[in-house]
Order: structure tokens, then sequence, then C-alpha cells
């Protein structure tokens, strides 16, 4: 049978959506969906929100058409069908001395969701965003495949790079690998004592990879402190990561809430030694740290968690300082908070990066999040930044549409490829990002 | 050591998943069947990730004048030849029913189809003293129930068709070995309703490739299908008849 009626979640587990789903294993089987029920595609659903949704709609689960269609290993450049997930194709070609480009925080997200929202990664202070690597998109139409590229179909290519699928389903595409030493990562880590630190170092770094790990829960003067970690690749000898842990159930209330978070948070700071120290990771390790633990998301207990991620340019560094107090005090926050410097590197009207700095802090659902999300949101947007929309759950249309300066352009392309809205996801109802 | 596989049914779920392990290991891989486009598409993928051989040849059970080319194309190949068969069709039973005619294309796909080639290759085989035949039966062939009866028949004619192989050539030192995959979550299941056990692909295709590493002679995968079919087989006739599961 083609369809099968499937309940649904984004990763946050926030959301979630009940439809019929097809998952065709042929290329021949996706054009003939596209050609006679259009729906939009879903990949591995590592969207946080409902940007992977189509609640009472169909969709086309792009998750078996996967493979690599060819490989140039002199020139690192890769034909890959839209399902394959970015951590396999780390597996396949870091042997041979090649990475993906740009890797997102995990390597389950597919190459097609990666261009949909074009993902940005440890590198991207350097290497921009993942759409910038991508030279080629086979868009299938219900008129039939399209290829597209920075040159031709040029409006329509960067109507497609972080267009959230709206302009129909990535078949495959052809990206630019990057060239990599070996399959290792040479990691230095340093704690940093606060925000000013924090700063100073992130714009001072020379190194290819960069993240910063925050206490989102330390306050006053210690407010802003983390780990930053830097990195390049390397060769060597390490054994891989052992991977495949899963969460058997749903934690309970208390896995996050403060107390243990506080004390996981110095524990986990503390950790790196004062005068910071130099590790070997296998590449994964580095790259998807989280990877290792499956349906790590069920950590947060049934209601599920959110995730909010903003940009700001560098010169409202104030305010991002402003937004991370109000977390701090807020005792909502998890372990898991990022503060990464961005570059420019985006390729799509709807990218999310920006120069400046991002910040990504995890908040169980719980009572206050909601509130405490908007306000954040406000910020950004007074602060000239946006948030990300591969995160974004809870925000209201208004407030979205004035972030995204070429939305309106980037609907009427839209428009024009989609007329009759057969590609339509919950988050672009929600936030009516598609309105001309 | 390398050997090179000739993989037949390639386009099924399993086989894509067969062929790209085997990929993983350097081994070459010859996909044959009917949708020459996709299997294609394997072949890139199983090159890319380091077989030493990926092509695609045709193949089409209900014309015996395909199997010829691929016997050919194995003789040139040197070193271990092996093949695995991941060939069948399964009409809904109840269409059968209504139309019987459709039990000669099932059991040609499901049987007769692959023991043809197999008899025509297995010389090869012999000749070489090496390689391994694995054949992809079905728990279905272990009991006639009224919900698939006639697939079921037909894997049931393979399995002992594979038996007696095993019988002949395991003096030449050929291997053959039966699989009997339980329900798979593929194209073909998708949208069924609730299977039981319902396995991943990779994870059968998996079992299929440490099972013919470890020569075993019967498969069940995942493995829970052993016990459930052992009591299924046992349950005598005068009450299986009236059962329906």
């Amino acid at each position: 049978m083609t369809w099968k009626t499937v309940d649904y979640a984004g990763w946050g587990r926030v959301h979630h959506a009940n439809s019929p789903v097809a998952r065709p294993e042929r290329r021949s089987a996706l054009a003939q969906l596209v050609e006679n029920t259009p729906a939009p595609a879903i990949g591995m659903r590592r969207s946080y929100g409902d940007a992977c949704l189509n609640d009472g709609g169909r969709a086309i689960d792009m998750t078996r058409l996967d493979r690599v269609l060819g490989f140039d290993a002199e020139s690192g450049m890769l034909h890959v069908e839209a399902g394959a997930q970015i951590g396999q194709l780390l597996n396949i070609f870091a042997p041979k001395g090649w990475l993906p480009p740009v890797m997102p925080g995990t390597g389950f997200a597919t190459v097609g969701g990666a261009i949909a929202m074009d993902v940005h990664g440890k590198n991207h202070h350097g290497a921009g965003s993942f759409g910038c690597h991508v030279t080629e998109i086979t868009l299938m139409t219900p008129k039939g495949p399209k290829v597209l590229s920075p040159s031709k179909n040029a409006t329509l290519f960067k109507a497609t790079v972080g267009g959230l699928g709206q302009t129909g389903p990535i078949a495959s595409a052809r990206v630019q690998l990057l060239r990599a030493k070996g399959d290792v990562m040479i990691v230095t880590e340093r704690r940093v004592e606060g925000w000013d630190e924090f700063l100073a170092l992130l714009d001072a770094s020379e190194a290819t990879y960069s993240v910063g790990w925050l206490d989102a829960t330390a306050r006053g003067n210690a407010l802003g402190r983390g780990i930053l970690e830097e990195a390049e690749t390397g060769a060597g000898l390490v054994p891989p990561a052992k991977r495949g842990k899963r969460i058997p159930l749903d934690a309970p209330a208390f896995a996050v809430s403060p107390g243990i978070v506080r004390t996981f948070n110095a524990a986990y700071w503390r950790r790196v030694p004062d005068k910071g120290r130099t590790v070997v990771k296998p590449i994964d390790d580095f790259f998807f740290p989280l990877d290792k633990i499956h349906d790590w998301n069920r950590l947060y207990g049934k209601t599920g968690f959110h995730q909010f991620q903003c940009v700001v340019p560098i010169e409202a560094s104030a305010a991002l300082r402003t937004m991370l107090d109000r977390i701090a005090g807020s005792g909502l926050a998890s372990p898991l908070a990022v503060l990464k410097r961005m570059g420019p590197g985006r390729a799509g009207m709807m990218s999310f990066p920006m120069e400046g700095y991002t910040l990504a802090v995890d908040f169980p659902n719980r009572n206050g999040a909601d509130r405490l999300i908007s306000e954040l949101e406000r910020a950004t947007a007074d602060a000239g930044g946006r948030i990300y929309l591969a995160k974004d759950a809870l925000a209201a249309p208004e407030t979205v549409r004035a972030m995204y300066s070429e939305r309106a352009k980037w609907a009427k392309t839209v428009k024009a490829a989609d007329p009759d809205g057969h590609f339509l996801t919950d988050i672009v109802r929600r936030l009516e990002l598609r309105s001309t | 050591m390398a050997q090179t596989w000739i993989i037949l049914g390639a386009t099924s779920t399993i086989a894509r998943c067969f062929a790209r392990q085997l990929a993983d290991r350097g081994e070459g891989v010859v996909l044959a069947g009917r949708d020459i486009a996709d299997m294609t598409a394997t072949a890139a993928d199983c090159a890319a990730r380091g077989a030493l051989l990926a092509e695609v040849i045709a193949f089409d059970a209900r014309d015996s004048a395909s199997f010829k080319p691929i016997l050919a194309r194995a003789r040139d190949i040197s070193g271990t030849i092996s093949v695995a068969i991941f060939v069948g069709s399964m009409p809904p039973q109840e269409q059968i029913d209504i139309d019987p005619s459709l039990i000669h294309g099932t059991v040609i796909d499901s049987f007769t189809g692959p023991a043809e080639f197999l008899g025509l290759i297995a010389p090869l085989l012999e000749e070489r003293g090496s390689g391994t035949i694995i054949g992809v039966g079905s728990v279905a062939g272990d009991r006639g129930r009224i919900g698939n009866y006639v697939y079921g028949a037909a894997k049931a004619g393979f399995h002992t068709y594979l038996s007696g192989l095993r019988n002949r050539l395991g003096r030449a030192g050929v291997h053959v070995m039966t699989v009997k995959p339980g329900t798979v979550d593929t194209a073909m299941t998708w949208g069924l309703e609730k299977l039981p056990f319902l396995a991943r692909p990779e994870k059968v295709a998996s079992d299929i490739l440490r099972g013919a590493d470890k020569q075993k002679d019967t498969l069940y995968t995942p493995i829970i299908w052993w016990p459930v079919m052992t009591v299924i087989r046992l349950i005598p006739e005068r009450i299986f008849k009236k059962l329906r599961i």
C-alpha cells in the first residue's frame, strides 16, 4: 500500500501530527507520488517544532531514498539522494579523506532536510551554511523533475535552500565535500570564566571548527561561563565510538529539575582542567555528541521540550547577554546551551544565519517556558536578529515575518512553484509564511 | 576473502541493504533485476561505499532467456562467486482465490524461476569449489495458512529445493543457506495492519550476512521466528485448520 496513517512528532515532542504518509523506495515511485498526490517531504524529523509536520494532510517520507548516486574522488563532488543522512555520509567518506561540508548537531539529519533548513555547523564562521556547498538540486514537481543551481533557475534555487520544503520534495543534490586530514578531530577545550571572555575568545578564534557550551544556570559574575571547543581534523588511531544506547522510557519530570541541572552543569564545567586540554576524538563524537544516545529527547519526559535558538548581529551582543541573564534567572534552562560565532554565509532567502552570535538553549516544556521564550523572541527582534525555524514551535507570525527580510519575495516564488499549496506544512501555516 | 555476489531481485528492500553491507566490506556485487534505473542507483551507492565491483544486469524470473547472460558474466569474473536470491511475488490471497491463474506466476517468481537459475549456475560454483548460495524463502513456507497459502506453497517448494541443493553442493565446498524472514518493514508491508515482530530490513540483511559467514543451513530472521514457527508447526492439523493466524 502507498499510504499509511502515522502519528509523528517534531523532535521536541510538543507538536504532533496524524496523517497519511507514503515512503517511496524508488525514484520512479517518488515521481508518481509527486505527480498524482503532491505532498511535502519529511526526513528524519529532527526539526524541533512543527517544520516537519503536516497534521491532517499527507507527507512523503524520504528516508528510503538514501543512496549515493555518484562521487568523484578527485574533486570531492558528491551526488546523493535526499534521504541520505549526514552521519552516514561522514562514515562513508571520512575514511577516504572527505567530509560533509557542513554538519548540524545531529548526524541523523538528511541531506534534504539540511538543504530545506539551510543548516549550519561548527564551521559556519568560515564555511557558511550547508546550502553554500550545494551546486545542484533536483526538485520533484507535479510536472516532473526540475534541476536547479545557483546559475540555472537561480531564484527557485534560493527559494528551495532554506525553503522549508515549500517548493516541493528534493530528490537528489550535488554537494561539494570538504577535504579532511583523517577521521579524527583534535579538540582543544578551554574553560571560560564569563560572558565577556567568551565573546573575546570566539572573536579571536582561528580554528576551523569552534563551538561554546554555556552553563545557562550560572549567574552574577559567573554569567556566561562555559567551555570553548576548537577543533581541526587530524589523522591517527582512535577506536570508533560505541553507538546506539537508547532511552527506554520517558523520564520523570525531576530529571531536568533546576537543582539537578545546576549540579550537572557545574560538574561538567569543572571537567575541563583550569589550564584547558587537547584531546583526540572520533570525528562523529565531536560533531554528533548526542547521537550516541538514541531518542535522547525522551529525557524531557512525555510533555517534551523546546529549543530556543536565535542569532543577533555582532553589535547587539549586549542584548544577548541580557537574554542569557534572563534565562539563568528563570530556573528553566537545561544542560544544553550553545553559543557560537556565526559568519555571514547563507544560501537561501529564508536562511537563518547572519553575521553575529547565535545562542541555543533547551527548555523543558513546563509552566513559564512559553512566556520566557516569547520574551526572548521579542528581545531577538528588538536586537535586529532572528530565530531559527528548524527549532521554533511557539513564535507568532508577525514577529517571525519581520525577522526574515526576503520573506515576501520568497513567498512570491513559492506561490509560482506551488500555486495550490500542496507542500504546506504546519509551521508555514502557523507563521503564515506564504501569505503574499 | 573478497568475493563477488550475484544478487537476484536486487531492487527488493532487503537486497539493497544486503548489497550495501557487502560493499562496506569491499566485496563485489552484480545486481540483477528488472528495474535497471533503480539498480543503477544502488550500484553507484555500492561503488561509493567501496565495492570491489558494482554492476547491473537484467533478470526476470519469468523469462529464462535472461538467465544465460548472467551466467556468462559470472564466468568472466575470477575468484569466488556467490549467489543471493531475493526474488518472489505475493499477490493478495483473496485475489488468487478469485483468479487461480495467478498461482502460476507466483510459483515461477518465488520458486521455479530462481530454482532454474540456480540449476544453471550451480556447476560454476562446483567447478570453483567455493562460494555461498543464499536463498531467501519465508516463514510462510513453514505451514499453509488461509492468508497466503499459495505464496507459502511456492516458498515451501523453494525451501525443499534448497535443502536438496545443499545436500548436493556441500560435497563440492559450496554452502547453501535457506533464509526464512518474518515480516519486514518494506514497501510491500507499508500500510498493512499491525504486523507482529516487524523487522528493519538493515537488521534482516545483517542477520543474513552473519548467518552466511557462520555457514548456517537454515536461518530464521529475526530469531524470534524460530520459536514462533516451531510452535506453529507443532499445532495438530485438526486444530490448525480451525485457526486464523
